[in-house]
């Protein structure tokens, strides 16, 4: 079996961070990504980021994704791509799938910084080919210029619905409509204001009845909802689309904490099932830490943050303690807390005070 | 389709490769994965529900769904999402004969 100081699973934002501060207290790190390329979300966001300048305020997505492959790749860092990790078993071991052989690897500590899917939404013929992931149509179109259909249809009004259907307008597609369940828009109306101004109808009280077509999708009914979220009888509306684009929030990939057994929490705040964790960000199983997405969904912003102080902490319990780190702990977690502020903070706040993590 | 222009984003000076899909010649470009370069060649369907054969498409794009596991130089369940496409790839639908015990 093959030995490593310590594993990281997962190569986007929370993963590299980590990386690079466990490599600066002097662990040897080998990190594991599922991809053919790290950066994990970050490399199709086109956007620019919101947030505070110590996590790359105003830079696009994109180039975020340069800055921390760039910075890792700096560090004595043992990358390993096209390699999913498919199980976490008892003394740190776990198995990697990787050029169709499986290997075991055994680790001193480990993190996850698995991230999170997309979640679906139940109508009927919702698995029509035509239907995306609204996160699919973002890697389709902005990392290989290839186009979803030519009209579209979002599901959600959260952030990433509002900023996919602007990007699906810069890359030439028409979006047809934006519906949404709830009576109001989800994400910054700042990016709705944009999308209105482009003539996107953001239809509120909204859902997906059904799904029509044949072999792929043709056209959707949709149906408005009163206010407790059922169905008005005789609302129905049809618009012809030949894709549609989900977007209902994701969920943490928290399967393979789970398969090891780590206490788990389902939270709704933070999205699903996520691990109960110590402010050390180490997992019920010793040396097992968690940060990013899989702990809780958030944005790219507080995943790095987060991976920080993974790397930072689970360095320091194996004896590796980083030149800087009294300072850099204090520093991160202030970020933490300026980044989980304000009434647009309150959600994941609220969701932290359920697995044990406190801001007030 | 591909995206004539963006204004953020440039997409040119890609190689174009050849590839096959169940026994049909295309084209994609190197950069691509089977799936993105499947999806501009105007191909919906990848896959099949196991037990009520229902057509599947592309839908998470990170190796999550299953959705696009396709058979690939003869390897069954290959992710097309997260497989780059290579220069002659015999892309087919998958094949694989799924049993389900009761």
């Amino acid at each position: 079996m093959i030995e490593k100081e310590l594993v990281i699973i997962g190569g986007g934002p929370a993963g590299l961070s980590a990386a690079k501060v466990a490599s600066e207290a002097g662990m040897k790190v080998a990190l594991f990504e599922r991809s053919f390329s790290l950066g994990g979300q970050l490399i199709k966001q086109t956007h620019k980021f919101f947030g505070s300048e110590s996590q790359y305020a105003r830079v696009r997505g994109i180039e975020i994704a340069d800055i921390l492959i760039n910075e890792t790749r700096k560090h004595d860092v043992e990358i390993f791509l096209n390699a999913t990790v498919v199980g976490l078993y008892k003394d740190n071991i776990i198995t990697v799938y990787q050029d169709e052989k499986y290997f075991k690897v055994k680790a001193k500590a480990i993190i996850i910084a698995t991230g999170a899917s997309e979640k679906f939404l139940a109508f009927e013929n919702n698995d029509l080919p035509g239907i995306y992931g609204a996160g699919a149509v973002q890697t389709l179109m902005n990392i290989h210029g290839v186009l979803p259909g030519k009209e579209v249809v979002m599901v959600g009004s959260g952030n990433i619905g509002l900023i996919v259907s602007y990007q699906l307008i810069q890359a030439g597609v028409k979006v047809k409509a934006l519906v949404e369940a709830a009576g109001h828009i989800g994400g910054y109306l700042v990016h709705a204001s944009k999308l209105r101004r482009l003539g996107v109808d953001i239809i509120t009280n909204t859902t997906v009845k059904r799904a029509v077509g044949n072999g792929k999708l043709e056209r959707i009914v949709t149906v408005k909802l009163d206010d407790k979220w059922q169905e008005i009888e005789g609302s129905e509306e049809v618009i012809e689309c030949d894709a549609l684009c989900i977007s209902v929030g994701l969920s943490p990939l928290h399967q393979l904490l789970s398969m090891g057994n780590a206490n788990m929490l389902y939270v709704n705040e933070l999205g699903g099932l996520v691990p109960i964790k110590t402010c050390d960000y180490e997992t019920s199983i010793p040396h097992v830490y968690a940060c990013g997405d899989v702990t809780g969904i958030e944005e790219a912003s507080s995943a790095m943050v987060e991976g920080k102080i993974a790397g930072l902490m689970a360095a320091k319990h194996l004896g590796f303690i980083h030149p800087n780190y009294d300072s850099l702990e204090a520093e991160l977690n202030q970020q933490l807390c300026v980044l989980r502020q304000g009434p647009c903070g309150e959600k994941i706040r609220c969701g932290l005070k359920k697995v044990g993590e406190i801001y007030d | 389709m591909r995206v004539d222009e963006h204004p953020i984003l440039d997409f040119k000076h890609k190689e174009k490769i050849a590839f096959s899909y169940n026994g049909k010649k295309m084209f994609g470009y190197v950069g691509d994965t089977i799936a993105a370069a499947l999806v501009d060649n105007g191909v919906m369907q990848f896959s099949k529900s196991v037990i009520h054969e229902r057509p599947r498409g592309f839908y998470c794009a990170i190796g999550n769904c299953g959705s696009c596991n396709m058979t690939v130089n003869g390897i069954e369940n290959v992710k097309t999402c997260l497989t780059l496409l290579e220069e002659n790839m015999i892309v087919e639908s998958d094949k694989a004969e799924v049993i389900i015990n009761d």
